[in-house]
């Protein structure tokens, strides 16, 4: 193992520890007037943040590592969080608006018994099931067909864009029976527990850290195998890849359908923890706010979209409350600060100003050959 | 006459863009083991010739067959290249953001599966045979450089070397020389002669210089308007009269 690799593992490792182990334990043991004290509204923010991580990822590993912007996660993103809203619905029981065993909106429609579709769902397993199951599906087929008909660059953000887009419009119908344009919410138990209790969102916040933590090393091992090799190469000349005698297809639609799934993860745990899911969440300026994430923190590298995701959001929290009337502009001119003048994102800071340091100031023996890295802007 | 197997014979291949025809009723043979270089003028077909053979476009008629067997018209890319088909274009193409080995372990024969993918691991013969081609292609020093800080002579030979690694039987390399300088030029045909035999290899080529270098007395092509205007030894080419029509004025042929 590299130094740097090894370095890399123990960052990881600390911060892990501080917001898996340290800030769980002080929202749970700290009392409520001590300054350590951690709220459950920022154990809960926090939570959505690391969700948001988890989909940062997914949109990095096809456009930072592929070289596919997709434009289309924010719809594996919210399937997955609907399956699992399937599953807390029919958790809420009789305690909703019209007592019914019906979920609220399908009694407001004039339903009198469950849709058989729906039936499954009482299974949290089949949930748990599904919200893998029919992002990949719906991947796979998409990519299957957009990759066979080489369908790059632009164009294939464009049509994950619509495929979005055409999907928000399917779940903003009431006939979709999937709760309309209001979607799920209201929800009450999780496997028993009250998903309203600081215990049930710490235990799911935790959770979430821990998948985040999962997704990250199993994404550092992919992208250092062979196949990881063969995924930037697609990146940096697909042509080339094909006169190699990969069948870039192949290549993009298993990166595709396990994106969708690392998407549909992230989606999941967010339902869970922000306790709402509705057809906003799948329109395509979603998709593009996850992409900025990713710009913002660094593309191609696994840290970054992290880095990303909670930087963004955090600063969302704050300005969307504080200068609601800027908030827009403000995410706007930090995308654009960023893509001229730190193409690799925030985490690139500490060496661009080592570099700094190293030719303005110290003026040593002349530079080393600087690598030339292509960056494929598309 | 008896079924004699060519490593790849194109017979009346033709293909237009546009209503302009590219290659006009091409036939071409090729023997096992064989160094055969194309010249040609600028517009001539050769590169599209290669985009033929290679599966990047298809021809409108003929056909293009591979040791008497595979109908190569009727393959994708990388069904080409997994018959041992390996190509270097005009232009260096190497992974410029990868090191000189991932640009040779990526060209690895072997299996292009997904799967397999996941948990490559570098076997000894493997690890061997890129020490090997690295030695060839004089990059062994180089090895973990991102390839696109080498020199554009270092360049043109690691492509050749990725076609190496590929095991390929047929070498199709388009203007290796171009762009080097005079000892690089020297150097790629030695390389390239060292490799006639093991490897059956199509030179295309413009640089008369290096086409007597690499040729001596085996057969060069001269492609015009999309069809052979003549074969044979680079002397007799130069000195037909034909040749010399298409070329007036072009100080390549002296």
């Amino acid at each position: 193992m590299s130094a740097q690799s090894r370095r890399e593992i123990w960052i990881a490792a600390t911060v892990a520890l501080v917001l898996l182990g340290v800030m769980p334990a002080l929202n749970a043991w700290v009392p409520e007037s001590s300054f350590f004290f951690i709220s459950n509204f920022t154990i809960n923010v926090w939570g959505k943040y690391l969700a948001y991580g988890i989909l940062a990822i997914s949109v990095d590993l096809l456009w930072g590592y592929t070289g596919l912007l997709s434009l289309g996660q924010a719809l594996f993103f919210s399937l997955g969080g609907y399956m699992l809203g399937m599953h807390l619905m029919l958790m809420i029981g009789k305690l909703g608006q019209y007592k019914s065993d019906l979920p609220d909106f399908l009694v407001f429609l004039g339903h009198t018994y469950l849709p058989a579709f729906w039936r499954p769902f009482y299974s949290l397993t089949f949930a748990a099931v599904m919200v893998f199951l029919l992002p990949m599906t719906i991947s796979a087929v998409f990519g299957l067909l957009a990759f066979r008909s080489r369908i790059k660059g632009v164009y294939f953000s464009i049509l994950t864009q619509a495929l979005t887009y055409g999907a928000s419009l399917m779940f903003f119908r009431n006939d979709m029976l999937m709760g309309g344009n209001n979607g799920f919410t209201d929800f009450k138990f999780m496997l028993g527990s009250d998903l309203r209790s600081a215990a049930t969102q710490r235990v799911l916040y935790i959770f979430t850290g821990i998948v985040l933590l999962g997704v990250y090393f199993g994404c550092r091992w992919l992208t250092r195998t062979k196949f990881g090799l063969v995924q930037r190469a697609i990146r940096d000349s697909e042509t080339r890849v094909l006169f190699s005698g990969y069948s870039a297809v192949q290549y993009k639609l298993f990166v595709f359908v396990i994106s969708a799934a690392i998407a549909a993860v992230g989606g999941a745990l967010y339902v869970a923890q922000v306790g709402i899911i509705n057809p906003s969440e799948m329109t395509p300026d979603k998709s593009l706010e996850a992409v900025v994430w990713v710009a913002v923190g660094g593309r191609g590298t696994l840290v970054g979209p992290i880095v990303g995701a909670v930087l963004v959001n955090a600063l969302k929290s704050w300005a969307t409350h504080a200068i609601p009337d800027l908030w827009l502009i403000l995410l706007g001119s930090l995308f654009l600060v960023v893509v001229l003048f730190l193409p690799k994102g925030i985490i690139s800071i500490p060496s661009v100003l080592l570099d700094f340091y190293k030719r303005r100031i110290k003026r040593p023996e002349p530079a080393e050959p600087t690598p030339v890295t292509t960056s494929s802007a598309l | 006459m008896s079924q004699h197997l060519f490593q790849l014979a194109a017979e009346g291949v033709s293909k237009s863009f546009d209503g302009f025809k590219a290659i006009n009723d091409l036939n071409f043979y090729l023997e096992a083991g064989e160094l055969r270089t194309v010249i040609g003028p600028n517009g001539a077909g050769k590169t599209t010739f290669l985009d033929l053979i290679t599966g990047r476009t298809q021809p409108d008629s003929g056909k293009i067959e591979f040791e008497g067997k595979h109908d190569l018209s009727a393959l994708s890319e990388h069904e080409i290249y997994r018959l041992g088909i390996g190509r270097k274009f005009q232009t260096p193409t190497v992974y410029t953001d990868h090191t000189v080995l991932e640009n040779l372990v990526l060209s690895l024969a072997g299996s292009r599966s997904v799967w397999r993918s996941l948990f490559f691991k570098l076997n000894r013969s493997q690890r061997e045979r890129t020490e090997e081609i690295l030695t060839t292609i004089n990059l062994t020093e180089h090895r973990d450089r991102k390839a696109g800080t080498l020199a554009h002579g270092q360049k043109q030979w690691l492509e050749i070397g990725m076609l190496l690694a590929q095991e390929a039987k047929l070498l199709l390399v388009d203007e290796p020389a171009a762009g080097m300088t005079d000892e690089e030029t020297a150097r790629t045909a030695e390389l390239l002669l060292s490799l006639a035999g093991k490897h059956t290899i199509v030179v295309i080529e413009h640089d008369m210089v290096f086409v007597r270098q690499i040729s001596k007395d085996r057969k060069v092509t001269v492609l015009h308007q999309g069809s052979v205007l003549c074969e044979g030894p680079v002397d007799r080419v130069q000195a037909d009269p034909k040749v010399i029509e298409v070329y007036l004025g072009r100080k390549h042929v002296r």
